[in-house]
């Protein structure tokens, strides 16, 4: 006897409630506190906000929460949440030659002005599991230093200044750049629109991107020119006001990349320049988008269109967002019963034809159901 | 719109967004900025029948892929006095459909039924209802792939440049390959039509049995895809013709059963494996229609089953 499949609407309640319970976890252990995720979870908390386009720590960490740590899941909850707030325009290009450097290091030169800094990075850390951290402990403070106020101009700029580096072309009208979050998308993309897509796209993506431009698909020989990370002023003109004022300051990573050289008979030869530019600490994040920048470039720089997917802008721009792409991949787990029945129909027909007795030997009467 | 501006302006924290969960969002979730770009997109679509309008397609608090761009275009078009219902593979108890009308319960308070005939706008993903559909009815297709040439050639480049130039040969050349191959076209769901003579159009993933339906209809068809941001439509009475040959004429198909439960001898079936022996049966799809037919007193072979 047969029973319509019904209970969508209890199921789905059930399910919420299972799922809220399982994200708490037991009870006896403490809960979670948004601040711990943002002070501890630091590293997530910036990949959150970059790939959810959203600077707020505390938000960030409120979706980590409540994603139980799958970032992807936290991503798509900040994004949703964007969606709903207002756009009030857009803010001067931050000024990241004034960036309060935590991080500033160039692999192409020893030494350069306002002087490199390490700073916190798990570079040079031997991966050993600190067994210590099981235990809570108390972290002795770092030495510091005397309050830095060295400039610390770009080290591209400096390239730059002989003539050595392609200068970039200026927009002289800050409402010309797209928003990729409020326009279609439309190919070919201008540079500003790829960067956006970069910036927001999926951390995993991007690097395996960068990586195989490593390994000849599209090389473009790349040296890290720079790479600072810190704090920059963002600041915004206030029509009431009718100047700029700063309204915040946010930690990001910027990655320039020195890459091989253009030249031709009318123009001597030239580096070219990927660009990353990410929020947080994420180095990882910023240096493969500059490489993904610069192969995208080709077309602008005159190469050749070797049919590598870091070069295809319409491959990489449609698929590195993982929100798209989680969705889409997942939603085949929906149901497609219709579909698949219209398949079944079809094969059935298909194979009847061909005079083939499907599954006899298995004793199920596949013909007999078809007719 | 106010009511998004308040929240937003005691700025983002999590207080706001706490705020923002309940009932602080716009009438039917988007603000009336986006409604009016959706809705722009719409008309443009429907003057352009069969082609896919680019729009600012918006993040959404469900997935892409479970049909963002049919609830964003639904979110544009309900108003307060309309009486919606949501459909997934032709039944409105489907987890998918139930979570969407949820939504629209909550974010637009709009009343909500399972019959065709009251509904004045139905979102729909996999199927079009069996009973007919009249003027005053909106029909919202979900897509996740608008383009119907995508799997014929990736690049989106390159199919908006075959539309426009109205190059479909490359179609017509896999649907006969088909034929050679198999004998049949080998496109059983999402089969192309060409709507009023010009563009070629994916229908959605609705089985080709439902294809007929959208010839003519007096409905408003609209298919919205969000995660590829596009928009297209079919006007009420618009020529759509599925794609065949001379010698092979398009034919809708069904299993060649009957409902189990309410004997239609009509409607697209789905069936329904029994038990490990192969035993099965077939039950309408369009769970409205069969329940309508089973109160008129229509029966089928098990139709005492529910």
């Amino acid at each position: 006897m047969y029973v319509a499949v019904k209970g969508g609407e209890k199921a789905i309640d059930n399910a919420h409630r299972w799922l809220a319970e399982l994200r708490r976890g037991d009870q006896a252990v403490a809960e979670l506190e948004l601040d711990q995720i943002v002070e501890q979870l630091s590293l997530s908390v910036a990949r959150v906000m970059a790939e959810g386009s959203l600077f707020d720590p505390r938000l960030a960490a409120l979706a980590i929460k409540q994603a139980r740590g799958d970032l992807i899941e936290a991503i798509f909850l900040v994004r949703a949440f964007r969606t709903t707030l207002p756009r009030f325009g857009g803010t001067s290009p931050v000024n990241t030659g004034a960036m309060i450097c935590s991080r500033r290091i160039s692999a192409t030169f020893k030494d350069i002005p306002g002087g490199q800094i390490l700073g916190p990075t798990f570079d040079y850390t031997h991966r050993l599991l600190d067994f210590d951290l099981a235990e809570t402990g108390q972290v002795p403070a770092a030495e510091q230093g005397a309050d830095d106020a060295t400039a610390k101009p770009h080290v591209l700029g400096l390239i730059g200044r002989e003539g050595l580096m392609q200068a970039e072309h200026a927009t002289s009208n800050d409402d010309a750049i797209p928003d990729l979050t409020r326009e279609p998308l439309t190919y070919p993309a201008d540079r500003a629109v790829r960067l956006q897509a970069l910036a927001r796209g999926d951390e995993g993506f991007i690097l395996g991107l960068g990586y195989s431009t490593q390994r000849g698909y599209a090389r473009n020989h790349a040296f890290v020119g720079e790479l600072r990370i810190g704090l920059v002023e963002v600041e915004m003109d206030i029509p009431e006001l009718g100047f700029a004022i700063t309204i915040g300051e946010i930690e990001i990573t910027e990655c320039e990349t020195v890459n091989q050289f253009q030249g031709s008979k009318t123009e001597p030869a030239q580096f070219t320049r990927g660009y990353g530019l990410v929020f947080g600490q994420q180095e990882r994040k910023s240096i493969a988008m500059a490489l993904v920048d610069r192969a995208l470039r080709w077309r602008e720089l005159g190469e050749d269109y070797v049919g590598a997917p870091a070069q295809n802008e319409e491959f990489v721009l449609s698929h590195c967002d993982n929100i798209q792409a989680t969705g889409f991949v997942e939603h085949i787990k929906l149901p497609h019963y219709v579909d698949f029945q219209s398949e079944l129909e079809l094969i059935r027909r298909i194979r009847a034809e061909a005079g083939i007795q499907a599954d006899l030997e298995n004793g199920h009467d596949m013909k007999g159901a078809a007719e | 719109m106010n009511q998004i501006m308040q929240t937003a302006e005691t700025g983002p924290s999590t207080d706001s967004a706490k705020a923002a969960g309940g009932e602080a969002y716009n009438f039917a979730y988007l603000d009336e900025q986006t409604k009016r770009m959706i809705r722009r997109a719409l008309l443009k679509a429907l003057a352009i029948p069969g082609y896919q309008v680019p729009f600012a397609s918006r993040e959404m608090p469900m997935p892409y892929g479970w049909g963002t761009g049919g609830v964003q275009v639904t979110a544009a078009c309900l108003l307060p006095d309309d009486c919606l219902k949501v459909i997934d593979q032709g039944a409105d108890d489907t987890t998918n459909a139930v979570s969407i009308r949820r939504f629209f319960q909550r974010t637009a308070g709009v009343q909500t039924t399972e019959v065709t005939g009251e509904a004045t706008l139905i979102q729909t993903r996999h199927r079009i209802p069996e009973t007919e559909l009249v003027a005053r009815q909106i029909l919202v297709y979900q897509v996740p792939i608008p383009e119907p040439l995508r799997f014929l050639e990736p690049r989106e480049t390159e199919t908006r440049k075959m539309h426009a130039l109205e190059e479909y040969g490359l179609m017509h050349v896999k649907l006969y390959e088909d034929i050679s191959q198999h004998g049949h076209i080998a496109t059983a769901y999402s089969y192309p039509v060409k709507v009023e003579g010009r563009y070629v159009m994916d229908p959605s993933p609705i089985p080709k049995f439902d294809n007929p339906k959208m010839h003519g209809s007096s409905a408003i068809q609209l298919f919205g895809a969000g995660r590829e941001q596009r928009i297209y439509a079919i006007p009420p009475y618009t020529r759509v013709h599925s794609l065949d040959f001379d010698d092979y004429p398009f034919e809708p198909m069904r299993a060649d059963q009957t409902c189990a439960l309410c004997g239609a001898e009509d409607s697209y079936l789905d069936e329904v494996i029994m038990d490990d022996k192969g035993t099965r049966m077939f039950v309408c799809s369009d769970t409205d229609y069969c329940g309508g037919r089973l109160e008129a007193g229509h029966e089928g072979q098990q139709g005492d089953a529910t």
